[in-house]
């Protein structure tokens, strides 16, 4: 009795170490995959330069759209005169194609600044300011017309022009690619 | 019968929709080239008119970035003289430096340096263009085309029909006229049966006489001075910019092919020789059904 | 393999030291010298040797290339140029590297429908065929990150296409995005690696080339009778007579290869990759190169971005299961009556998706584009594994010997004994 005990009691030892020394070269193993996987990832340079960005609006005159990149995204910021302001919310949100009350597509108090992306929903292309038949943007590629709050009014673009996370820090400074921390 | 012309209709205006859908503009005329086709040229009085057109035209607003001086001289271009390089380099003044003080300065051009660009750089050539920047012409040829559809982009392989973007060139250089009525051309735009869209920033860029050709025995000018001809001369000179070894590799495929052809056949032959050791090539199955099955 | 490699006996002192310790002319004369072939290849059987040219010639032109080529994205673009204006035969190097992309991807293809008419994918050559889709999917890595690096505007915009279907897949998608492209939008970063990936896959393309050709080397070479070979008579040798068939073809490939390098050499790319890359200005149409505009229909095809991506990644995964979907026990479509018409139907969808994936995705393309996608996935759950049950096969011939006989003119015979020499292969 005593001597098949110690029979099976042997290999269980054994197999431990083969489990152990596997476990140990499997983990080594996945280790050493690790450094290179994350070799992959945005470097610290890009990652510094993909940091939110502050735009000075002081000098962003009225009726003027500024581009600037963000994560090398083309962003528009524009400064919308009180015409243009009234002309996007008067519009009966349940026409549109991508249902969005102006309100929702500006920081509260600030109707006056419009931070979207610059690129075309339809196929990326930019679309160009103060034109079209809202005189907000007109896309050139394939006629897709956006009004002066950046939703779509016309053409194949499924959605209106997104909008990238921004705050403001200050009345005339805009940083853009960090919400505000509530 | 009724259903089947419909749908005949229906294929027809299905074809012919991405033509519209590009822009309503019109295909170019297709010109003839002395570059088209397996043993083209380039007609060298030709690229030196049109030199002297995107010279005197195009080169206050247009770069010629990836063409050095030297080109002009080189074999299978316009072929100025050597000495006409060295004097037409000197004429353009080159950033170069820093000297030995720190501070960049300009010196008159040598004929290893590339052409240099009208603007500092691209914002600054879109800032002085109305926003948009006039793009360089090095590669111009190349790197514009039209739609060409179904089925000519089959035929065109056969015909060699490589001069797309030559052809668009001269349409566009040719094509600026009035707006039809009702079309809206917006500010800064200059109305083109060619472009795509039919707005172009680019106002007409040439006018009949603009640029003085040289003259001939009889004292009368070279070529004929009006926008298609320069159109046609500046486009020719341009195709070379873009492809400077086009009659180089013309020569070199002629000759390949025909060293290919001759390889090919001795093959053929030796390969028949061999395989007749065997009672010769026999290729494939017998047209089934079989008549013998047992 | 090694059943062979006993026929190979070396005549000098040197060559029976040498064999001694590395077998490796017994090899050689085993695969590639006395290995019986089928007497009755076509020269749909000739692209292998194609396609090991053309995989040849990639490299080398490739590595020439690289010797000048920049791959940074303020550079690329101008060192191109410079390869294309100022290198001593630069123009012929590059000419011949980019078009011998689409040569390569000919060559392929025929090879492919040359295997799927013959049914050379069945057994035993299950796993002979899989790692030719594998290789497949390399070339079509390799090609894809190879347009990239001229750094054009559809270099720039097919890598921001392609690389965004990524994103489709659900939590993960942007984080794999982003560490495909090393940054936020493709940049420096994802020129650098893919030009590092570009130079790598080549060599695990031969790699898997090899252990094809080994795999070809088990079973043998399938031929157009579908009919494995039964006796000595039914084959040949495979040198002299594949290798001058496969030389012959080669030049004759060389002469159409060449055709489109001096004649018509930017006609398979697109004029705006003549354009520098610019992140701000998209060009008005982006397309991929001609060799995948079918699965790029196939793509589009589908309205949901993610059901799109899957589409098109079962397109080709589905290859894999053929040697089980068909049910037919006939290899040769030769002798499949019914499979014949489904075969030309398949083939002309395959064309017709290429031709919408040119189009843009609008109106009736779209419609089209469902169609035939819909018909491509048939065509492999539905009519491949029905048909074997249906449909009522042909006669097959006894031997490969028998149907040539039927098939060679004025029936001059073979002379006995003239193919004695292959052995046996079952």
């Amino acid at each position: 009795m005593a001597e098949t005990t110690t029979h099976v009691a042997e290999p269980t030892r054994r197999d431990f170490l083969y489990i152990a020394t596997g476990a140990a070269a499997a983990v080594g193993g996945a280790t050493l995959v690790w450094p290179f996987i994350q070799s992959l990832a945005p470097d610290a340079a890009t990652v510094a330069a993909g940091a939110p960005v502050e735009v000075d609006l002081a000098p962003i005159a009225p009726g003027q759209i500024v581009k600037v990149f963000w994560r090398g995204k083309l962003i528009f910021i524009r400064h919308r005169t009180p015409e243009e302001i009234k002309a996007a919310e008067d519009v009966n949100v349940a026409s549109l194609r991508d249902p969005q009350p102006d309100s929702a597509r500006v920081k509260e108090g600030k109707p006056q600044w419009l931070v979207v992306f610059g690129n075309c929903t339809h196929l990326g292309c930019v679309p160009l300011g103060q034109q079209g038949e809202y005189h907000g943007w007109f896309c050139p590629c394939h006629g897709s017309v956006f009004d002066t709050s950046g939703r779509v009014r016309g053409g194949p673009a499924p959605t209106n022009l997104p909008i990238p996370p921004y705050s403001f820090a200050s009345d005339t400074k805009v940083i853009i690619g960090q919400e505000a921390t509530a | 019968m009724m259903k089947r012309t419909l749908l005949i209709a229906a294929a027809v205006l299905g074809f012919s929709a991405p033509v519209f859908a590009a822009g309503g503009t019109a295909v170019p005329p297709q010109l003839k080239w002395s570059f088209q086709g397996p043993f083209g040229t380039f007609d060298r009085a030709q690229l030196q008119r049109g030199f002297k057109v995107y010279r005197e035209v195009c080169a206050s607003c247009h770069g010629l970035s990836y063409v050095t001086f030297r080109n002009l001289s080189q074999p299978g271009g316009p072929e100025f003289s050597e000495a006409q390089v060295k004097a037409l380099a000197a004429e353009y003044k080159i950033q170069d430096g820093p000297n030995d003080a720190g501070d960049m300065f300009e010196r008159p051009g040598r004929p290893a340096d590339r052409f240099p660009s009208p603007f500092p750089n691209e914002n600054a050539a879109a800032s002085a263009n109305g926003g948009k920047a006039p793009p360089d012409l090095s590669l111009m040829p190349k790197a514009r085309t039209y739609e060409r559809g179904f089925p000519w982009f089959i035929t065109d392989v056969f015909r060699q029909y490589s001069e797309n973007g030559a052809d668009y060139l001269v349409a566009l250089l040719t094509g600026y006229e009035e707006a039809p009525a009702g079309f809206q051309v917006p500010e800064g735009g200059h109305y083109n049966h060619y472009f795509p869209g039919n707005v172009i920033a680019m106002p007409k860029p040439l006018s009949d006489g603009q640029v003085e050709y040289p003259k001939n025995e009889a004292g009368q000018p070279q070529a004929p001075e009006t926008v298609e001809q320069y159109a046609r001369d500046v486009t020719a000179f341009l195709m070379w910019t873009a492809e400077p070894h086009l009659e180089a590799r013309k020569r070199l495929g002629f000759q390949v092919m025909l060293f290919l052809l001759v390889l090919s056949g001795l093959l053929y032959f030796t390969k028949k020789k061999v395989w007749a050791k065997v009672g010769g090539e026999v290729e494939g199955h017998a047209t089934p059904p079989m008549t013998h099955n047992p | 393999m090694s059943d062979h490699s006993t026929t190979y006996v070396p005549k000098s002192a040197f060559g029976k030291w040498f064999e001694s310790r590395l077998p490796i002319a017994g090899l050689v004369h085993s695969s590639f010298i006395a290995f019986p072939v089928p007497r009755n290849l076509t020269y749909f059987w000739t692209f292998g040797a194609i396609l090991v040219f053309m995989l040849v010639s990639q490299i080398v032109t490739g590595v020439f290339l690289a010797m000048y080529y920049t791959p940074n994205a303020a550079l690329a673009f101008q060192s191109v140029e410079h390869i294309m204006r100022d290198v001593n035969y630069g123009w012929l190097i590059r000419y011949l590297h980019a078009n011998g992309a689409s040569m390569f991807f000919v060559a392929v293809y025929v090879h492919i429908f040359r295997n799927f008419y013959y049914g050379s994918y069945k057994a035993p050559r299950e796993v002979l065929y899989i790692l030719g889709v594998i290789i497949f999917l390399l070339m079509m890595a390799t090609a894809f990150m190879g347009y990239v690096l001229p750094w054009g505007q559809m270099s720039f915009w097919g890598a921001t296409v392609i690389t965004n279907l990524f994103s489709a897949i659900p939590v993960v998608g942007e984080t794999i995005v982003h560490y495909l492209w090393g940054g936020y939008s493709v940049g420096n970063p994802t020129l650098n690696r893919f030009f590092s990936l570009h130079y790598l896959l080549p060599f695990m393309i031969v790699g898997v080339v090899a252990l094809h050709v080994w795999a070809l080397h088990v079973p043998g070479q399938n031929n157009p009778t579908g009919i494995p070979i039964k006796s000595g008579k039914d084959a040949v040798p495979f040198t002299p007579y594949a290798t001058i068939k496969d030389i012959f073809a080669v030049v004759v490939f060389m002469l159409f290869f060449a055709y489109w390098v001096f004649y018509m050499p930017n006609y398979l790319g697109h004029a705006d990759n003549y354009i520098p890359a610019n992140p701000a200005v998209t060009p008005s149409h982006i397309v991929p190169e001609w060799y995948f505009l079918p699965f790029y229909a196939i793509l589009r095809a589908i309205p949901d971005k993610l059901g799109g991506v899957i589409a098109m990644g079962a397109a080709i995964v589905i290859w894999c299961f053929m040697p089980w979907l068909d049910t037919s026990k006939v290899r040769s479509t030769a002798y499949r009556p019914l499979y014949k018409q489904f075969f030309w139907i398949f083939v002309a969808v395959c064309i017709t998706l290429g031709w919408l994936g040119s189009r843009p995705a609008e109106g009736w393309y779209v419609i089209a584009s469902q169609i035939c996608t819909a018909y491509y996935f048939a065509h492999f759950l539905i009519v491949l594994p029905v048909l074997g049950f249906v449909e009522r096969p042909l006669p097959l011939p006894n031997s490969i010997l028998e149907s040539v006989m039927g098939v060679q003119k004025g029936g001059a015979g073979i002379p006995a004994g003239a193919a004695s020499e292959p052995q046996t292969k079952g």
